[in-house]
């Protein structure tokens, strides 16, 4: 899994790759909910993930519940095709933001 | 090139004098819905246990994800079962637990995953099989087909890589098993699960299976597409597609041997 925070300027872009399953998933769960503790919003890009499960997904969830308490913006990013068929099947492409583009994100703020 | 999730080899299983598995051979393909049918007594469910490592064969070889499973050593085949998930027919739910709970208990067995995400991932899993709002109900108080629903949450809860489906549509209702059948085909699609499901229906199997296994009587009859078995000049599966009784088919002598021969 490859999972690289980048400090934009007015939030964090947290680039995620690979597969994304039960060995992983504390890894990025640690990074989605120590970047929102900076207080910055959050666009997480998964166009490179490959494959994510459930625990990958239930990681994504609690940042988003982590960040909407703490009245941040959350997004996802340019999701690839593996892993928006799995937030299809979880019906989470209807609850989470999702932008083809970081602008668009960056406008929200 | 097709990789096989399961390579079963030469299978041979004796009970007493009687053999209930006869030189069964066939791969089943990574990423691939595969339904196994057959009348009673066909030796279905002895299939599943050997392929579970539940029962070792008298001979022949099962290879799981690259292990023998026939050979493999506790610990070998303890790792193994944390890549499968398997679905009981009666649902198997710990009676003294919640459903939640229930489905947790892999999780929290095999994983240290913190208690957030135990929590979210029982909640997507309870979710996608419709019983999200009978999360903290005790088996006791579910019907036959919550009690599916929930065994098949706590199958999948791990993501296995191979999930084993004991009857999924037996005593369900047509628009429930119709949803079971969709959230089958859907785990594969998107998890890339290969599916294992013994089956009596005949609608259901149609309805997901990549191929189909046909048993009769401890021998593999045909294995193929749907439209391959559909096609099926063999008297045997035609007499199971068309449910033709078993009487019909009854070899005299046969049938007097069964119930004289001394089985001991």
């Amino acid at each position: 899994m490859k999972c690289t925070l980048h400090s934009e300027n007015d939030y964090d872009l947290l680039e995620l790759g690979g597969e994304i399953d039960l060995h992983y998933s504390p890894d990025l769960r640690e990074a989605i909910l120590a970047s929102l503790k900076e207080g910055k919003p959050l666009l997480i890009d998964m166009a490179d993930v490959s494959y994510i499960d459930s625990s990958g997904i239930a990681s994504l969830v609690e940042g988003f519940q982590t960040a909407k308490s703490a009245k941040l913006a959350y997004g996802l990013l340019k999701i690839s095709d593996p892993a928006l068929q799995v937030l299809k099947l979880t019906r989470l492409d209807r609850v989470f933001s999702i932008f083809d583009e970081a602008e668009k994100f960056q406008a929200q703020l | 090139m097709t990789t096989s999730a399961i390579e079963i080899r030469d299978l041979v299983v004796d009970y007493g004098t009687r053999r209930i598995l006869d030189d069964i051979s066939f791969d089943i393909h990574q990423g691939e819905i595969i339904v196994i049918m057959g009348g009673s007594g066909a030796g279905k469910s002895t299939l599943l246990r050997c392929v579970l490592g539940l029962k070792k064969p008298t001979s022949g070889h099962i290879h799981m994800l690259g292990t023998d499973i026939c050979h493999a050593a506790r610990e070998e085949l303890y790792e193994l079962r944390k890549k499968m998930g398997v679905a009981f027919q009666q649902g198997a739910l710990f009676t003294s637990m919640s459903v939640a709970e229930n489905i947790q208990l892999p999780l929290r067995e095999h994983t240290d995953l913190d208690k957030n995400t135990i929590q979210i991932m029982t909640r997507i899993k309870l979710d996608m099989v419709n019983m999200l709002p009978y999360e903290n109900l005790m088996p006791s108080e579910l019907s036959g087909g919550m009690s599916k629903r929930a065994a098949l949450a706590r199958a999948i809860i791990m993501d296995p890589k191979i999930l084993f489906f004991d009857e999924p549509s037996a005593g369900l209702d047509p628009i429930t098993s119709a949803e079971l059948d969709e959230l089958i085909i859907m785990l594969k699609e998107t998890l890339k699960m290969t599916i294992i499901v013994v089956t009596h229906e005949l609608e259901s199997a149609f309805a997901i299976a990549d191929r189909i296994a046909i048993l009769g009587e401890g021998k593999l009859i045909q294995i193929g597409t749907p439209e391959e078995i559909k096609n099926s000049q063999d008297d045997r599966v035609m007499d199971l597609l068309n449910r033709t009784p078993r009487e019909n088919n009854m070899d005299k002598d046969e049938h007097l041997s069964r119930l004289t021969q001394d089985n001991r």
